[in-house]
């Protein structure tokens, strides 16, 4: 019984309760940074690093935090795991951090990470949240690199930086437009795959 | 002149919503209608200035005095916080027609990721007290009037005849697309 939840706790957030997907949250970085596939999956694994450790963290904290004070609590341990984030990019992964500039500090805002926080980490076992943070993590990686596979193979036609065809895309994926309306057409195709699925079994 | 081309450029070229991608949870989550919208533009215009004076500050008389740079997100989002706070005690005092139209719309601003962002960006273009007001003036403008376009054509789309897997998010998505690309159209305008 126990190891189904736990893998329940995992695969929540990828599909079922996907944050970019279902739930919508955490839409600046996801069309801010997803013009290729390598920044989505950058991105992705910034956060999901954030949200395991904050959810680690406030899991193992949470009966010593009062009540009254713990939305606070709970950002200044978020904000502390942002800057070890920002650190590590800025020493190991300079050209990605330029990349991704603004959206890393901007993790802290997130609403994933701290809604996360506030509905599982904060009544549930340390281990629990960690998968939870994790599934999440993987869910939102997953999606911003969808998203950046997308805009990158129409903008440019290349793939994770290949270019497949020597010819130019069109430009207006890799701008501010085509992020929306890819990010349009996606939600869109989940929910007529959703409504159909009953039809079907 | 100088202050001017700030303006122009954050309001309608490089428009925080739809060319920066900060703010998008608002802009997706209240704009479904017009008056809603404006009520939190103005809500963002107030916190925004004020909240870009404070970190302005405390990064150039506390963070950087004390050699401690590297602490700008925690102690931002920690001014932040107890900002949105005090301007909601004290609108509530001061003045309560104006927190009866701003109120609702204070606690979300905490997490609104226009105010860090601009917060930040100040610092990074190395601005001076009276361009960063200038900055945040300009830029909370432009997301005003981004959501206020945005939460009008949402209210005409509602009466529009959409396939059902289109209703909600996705068309106001591809609204927000159309709209980003008409914004498009001021690039170059300085």
């Amino acid at each position: 019984m126990a190891t189904t939840n736990y893998k329940e706790n995992f695969l929540n957030g990828i599909i079922k309760e996907n944050p970019v997907f279902v739930l919508l949250l955490g839409c600046c970085p996801t069309l801010g940074v997803t013009s290729s596939a390598i920044n989505g999956i950058g991105m992705g694994a910034a956060t999901a690093f954030v949200l395991v450790m904050s959810n680690l963290a406030i899991a193992l904290v949470k009966n010593v935090i009062p009540d009254k004070v713990r939305i606070p609590a709970f950002i200044v341990i978020i904000a502390a795991f942002v800057t070890v984030v920002q650190l590590l990019m800025e020493a190991y992964t300079p050209a990605l951090n330029e990349q991704l500039g603004l959206f890393i500090p901007l993790i802290v805002v997130n609403c994933i990470v701290l809604g996360r926080a506030e509905a599982f980490a904060s009544r549930n076992t340390a281990f629990a949240s960690v998968l939870d943070g994790l599934g999440m993590g993987v869910g939102f990686t997953l999606a911003l690199t969808l998203l950046g596979t997308i805009r990158e193979l129409l903008g440019s036609l290349s793939v994770f930086g290949v270019k497949l065809v020597e010819a130019d895309g069109m430009l207006v994926f890799i701008l501010a437009p085509g992020a929306f309306i890819t990010l349009g057409f996606i939600i869109a195709v989940m929910t007529w795959l959703k409504k159909r699925k009953p039809a079907h079994s | 002149m100088e202050y001017l081309v700030i303006i122009i450029s954050t309001i309608f070229i490089n428009n925080i919503v739809l060319a920066k991608f900060l703010g998008i949870c608002p802009f997706l989550g209240v704009s479904k209608n017009t008056s809603t919208a404006v009520g939190m533009g103005g809500a963002v215009i107030f916190v925004m200035v004020i909240s870009t004076i404070m970190t302005y500050l405390v990064q150039h008389y506390i963070l950087i005095p004390l050699d401690i740079a590297y602490m700008q997100t925690v102690t931002y989002i920690l001014v932040i916080a107890f900002l949105v706070q005090v301007v909601e005690i004290v609108l509530k005092k001061v003045s309560p027609d104006l927190y009866q139209a701003l109120g609702v719309y204070l606690p979300l601003i905490t997490t609104n990721c226009t105010i860090l962002g601009v917060a930040i960006l100040v610092i990074q273009n190395n601005f001076n007290l009276l361009e960063s007001v200038i900055f945040a003036i300009g830029n909370s403008v432009g997301f005003t009037l981004a959501i206020a376009l945005f939460s009008s054509l949402r209210e005409q789309l509602d009466t529009a005849d959409l396939p059902e897997y289109m209703q909600g998010i996705p068309a106001a998505l591809i609204t927000a697309s159309i709209l980003s690309m008409a914004f498009m159209g001021f690039a170059g305008l300085v």
